[in-house]
């Protein structure tokens, strides 16, 4: 209520003494641009005043059960930023890279005999690469599960 | 019930009048301004913008899912945000059986729910424990918090949730805002171990 008034004030206020102004083109300084500085300067401050003024008055109660994570009711246990094994992200950012590499063969299988030889030893190339990937991930021991 | 297509009702040409409007407090008013008792105009804020948290367990839920419903609609008393965390919630609705090994997750939804909170405690075994009277069932969940109104019916009706949860928005906007500071309360508080 209060500030719906304070808003109709404002705003009474800006046309009547810039109105005159804004509306004269040929004097289009930066003075001219106060109103919307006010208004947004107004609205910012409207919200922050709002939001910290319903913070301060409003009730609170600020007990240690009250303040503990809630997990649905269950006792919480343990700490979420614990140490993880790195072998389940190995496995699976390998997976997603040989997946793709299979994913480039359906478009070389349905042109297959377009491309011809040259294809054929394009391809063969592209899978040498990743073959000299998979033995080098076999020898460093990603793929071993167990220690 | 009957279906939407012999609704013998007709529709109204205007939703003006179909619309409801709080009623301002009791208090001084003149050209452009109203004076009123802050408790008041709290009171009316808080009643009508009720974030509930359904605590829904047995059946009594299922007819709360109808009271929510678009038929019943509990969303004209300003109460359509349901959350599931505490935090935002000020009004527990406990429906259904309350199990001895539920009753402290209760109590910790109670505990952490937002400030003023209120219970209704809907049905019959959240009220009293029902028919369950054995050893597994909570004899009503006030044994554990403080419930401020008690639906009754083994379901309740919808109408009967709302005319609960009525009641409720009685109690808040009759709350005087320096209740949760008093004495009694503090007494009442004790008496469940709440800090």
């Amino acid at each position: 209520m209060l500030c719906c008034l304070i808003f109709v004030l404002n705003f009474k206020y800006i046309s009547m003494h810039w109105l005159p102004i804004l509306l004269d083109a040929k004097s289009s300084t930066a003075a001219n641009y106060f109103p919307i500085g006010l208004q947004l300067l107004f609205a910012a401050g409207f919200v922050a005043f709002m939001i910290g003024f319903s913070a301060w008055v409003g009730p609170k109660r600020k007990t240690k059960d009250k303040l503990a994570s809630f997990t649905s009711g269950i006792d919480t246990h343990g700490d979420a930023r614990h140490p993880m094994a790195i072998k389940y992200f190995l496995v699976a950012i390998l997976f997603v890279l040989f997946d793709v590499e299979v994913i480039f063969f359906y478009p070389y299988a349905v042109n297959f005999k377009s491309l011809g030889w040259e294809g054929f030893y394009a391809v063969l190339m592209f899978v040498a690469f990743f073959l000299v990937g998979f033995v080098y991930i076999i020898k460093k021991g990603a793929l071993t599960w167990e220690d | 019930m009957r279906p939407v297509r012999f609704n013998i009702h007709p529709k109204e040409a205007t939703t003006a009048t179909a619309v409801s409007m709080v009623e301002a407090p009791e208090g001084y008013g003149g050209e452009g301004f109203f004076t009123a008792k802050l408790s008041d105009v709290v009171g009316l804020a808080r009643k009508n913008s009720i974030w509930p948290l359904p605590f829904a367990t047995s059946c009594c839920g299922i007819e709360f899912m109808a009271t929510a419903a678009a038929h019943y609609d509990l969303a004209r008393f300003g109460a359509e945000r349901m959350a599931f965390t505490p935090r935002q919630c000020d009004l527990l609705m406990v429906m259904g059986t309350i199990a001895k090994k539920m009753g402290p997750v209760v109590k910790q939804v109670y505990l952490q729910m937002a400030e003023p909170r209120w219970v209704i405690a809907v049905g019959a075994c959240a009220s009293s424990g029902g028919i369950f009277d054995t050893y597994s069932v909570l004899q009503g969940i006030d044994q554990i918090v403080p419930v401020d109104v008690y639906v009754p019916g083994c379901p309740p009706r919808p109408e009967a949730i709302l005319d609960g949860f009525m009641k409720v928005q009685e109690l808040v906007g009759l709350e005087s805002i320096r209740r949760r500071n008093s004495q009694q309360y503090k007494a009442l508080m004790e008496s469940y171990g709440i800090e």
